[in-house]
């Protein structure tokens, strides 16, 4: 399933957020070569994460990361904007427009998952009046991103071949939403549902409801 | 609320007016001036430090304020506690009502005439700052949703004007220019102001619109403007863009 869990909630996640960590270092240090770093524990964590962003994770079924891509406004301090700036003549900002970062698939996760996180990604645009995002993502991910029909604006990038790191935008796209909804095996009301879930929808009478108690 | 027949000022007048405004009472008065433009029963700006000393103003009553700083409402109000670290705008009924505290504290709200609907927008400044922007009213849900739905992009970037302008107004500041746009928002800009298209645009600059409307979006809340010919006309007499 999908959640939407902000960096002061991992507390309460503590086997998801372990194991999204870890996938962090097994993606961006063994297999890309990045220049992150990993702690003792084996957790591949940067400044952002302190920043307390929104993480919007699949969970896997025995309760592990199956995949994970991080947010932050643009309003404040970003990846984005701090490090890749001259690449897409930055800053960038705005409320409506995030940064995406931290796109991370367990070495083992099924191809769905991925397409699963951008479903994620369009109810944030959709729900919380988010226009763009803005991410910073591999060569590798490029074929993904079109594989599962979410493919970005590219608006710079830097190195080559396998070293390529990109800055792309997406833009909520209805018509690409049910495609991308399809790669994920997911209906839209499933992703619905784990939305209004992570953000407080109970089905318990709420507010006005109480009005009349 | 959404048919009102009064004749009201444009959201880019009361920004006009907040932003020459010298002074926390411009803050006050723009809240008035937006409560009626939206017709909804209170707008209200809220800030809190880390100290947990906080600043507000708006249009709830004093008697609903001052009980509110009395009872130290600010450890109790779902709506500070929902939103506090936290980036996305918030509808009042996904917040957490279910404790006794809670509830009472609901209670009183809605007697004070706060309204039984709301929405706020929590806003994180700099080193720690936090601010909220809430709208609320007295409506059924359909209308509420109808009415967040319709509003939200422009309340989510007046709640950040709001604070912009609050934070001018902090103790030790040192005054700092508007942010400046990027070259490629300069560019952007000096071509709307032409009178290209959108397409036109993008076409001179060899970018897709969508990337374009990034750029746009970024200039605009950098000019603190609510739409795109708002924002042409702010860069321009700032001197920004030259036609």
């Amino acid at each position: 399933m999908l959640r939407y869990v902000y960096a002061d909630q991992l507390k309460n996640h503590p086997k998801l957020a372990a194991s999204m960590f870890r996938d962090r270092a097994d993606q961006f240090k063994t297999r890309l070569g990045w220049d992150v770093s990993v702690d003792a524990e084996g957790f591949e964590r940067d400044q952002y994460d302190d920043l307390n962003p929104l993480y919007v994770i699949w969970e896997n079924v025995d309760g592990s990361h199956g995949g994970s891509m991080r947010f932050l406004p643009t309003t404040g301090r970003t990846m984005v904007n701090e490090h890749f700036g001259s690449l897409m003549s930055g800053p960038i900002t705005s409320p409506t427009i995030w940064e995406c970062t931290r796109f991370c698939l367990n070495r083992n996760a099924e191809s769905r998952v991925a397409a699963a996180l951008m479903l994620g990604g369009g109810e944030i645009m959709q729900n919380f009046g988010v226009h763009h995002f803005v991410g910073v993502f591999d060569a590798r991910m490029v074929r993904i991103y079109r594989m599962i029909g979410s493919s970005p604006d590219i608006l710079g990038f830097d190195g080559e071949g396998r070293d390529k790191i990109s800055v792309g935008l997406w833009h909520f796209a209805p018509e690409a939403q049910a495609k991308v909804a399809s790669r994920a095996g997911l209906s839209l009301e499933l992703s619905r549902l784990w939305f209004a879930r992570s953000f407080g929808d109970t089905g318990a009478p709420a507010y006005e409801l109480a009005r009349t108690a | 609320m959404l048919n009102a027949v009064t004749a009201k000022s444009s959201l880019e007048d009361i920004l006009e007016e907040l932003e020459q405004a010298e002074g926390l009472g411009a803050l006050q008065t723009a809240s008035e001036r937006l409560r009626d433009h939206f017709d909804v029963d209170h707008i209200v700006y809220h800030w809190v430090d880390s100290a947990g000393d906080q600043y507000g103003c708006g249009t709830y009553s004093d008697e609903w304020r001052d009980h509110y700083l009395k009872q130290n409402y600010l450890r109790v109000d779902p709506v500070i506690i929902g939103c506090f670290q936290r980036f996305h705008p918030v509808d009042w009924k996904r917040l957490d009502w279910s404790s006794k505290q809670a509830r009472a504290f609901q209670q009183e709200a809605i007697e004070y005439g706060v309204g039984n609907q709301g929405f706020s927008v929590p806003i994180r400044g700099p080193n720690g700052q936090f601010a909220l922007f809430t709208i609320s009213h007295n409506c059924d849900d359909d209308t509420w949703a109808t009415f967040t739905e319709t509003h939200r992009r422009d309340l989510i970037l007046i709640a950040h004007y709001f604070n912009e302008k609050a934070l001018e107004f902090e103790p030790g500041r040192i005054p700092e220019n508007h942010q400046p746009l990027s070259p490629r928002e300069i560019d952007a800009m000096t071509l709307l102001a032409m009178g290209y298209s959108r397409a036109q645009v993008a076409q001179t600059l060899s970018i897709s619109e969508h990337t374009l409307r990034v750029y746009i979006e970024s200039a605009r809340f950098k000019l603190g403007a609510m739409n795109t010919t708002h924002a042409v006309a702010r860069a321009m007499s700032r001197g920004l863009i030259v036609v």
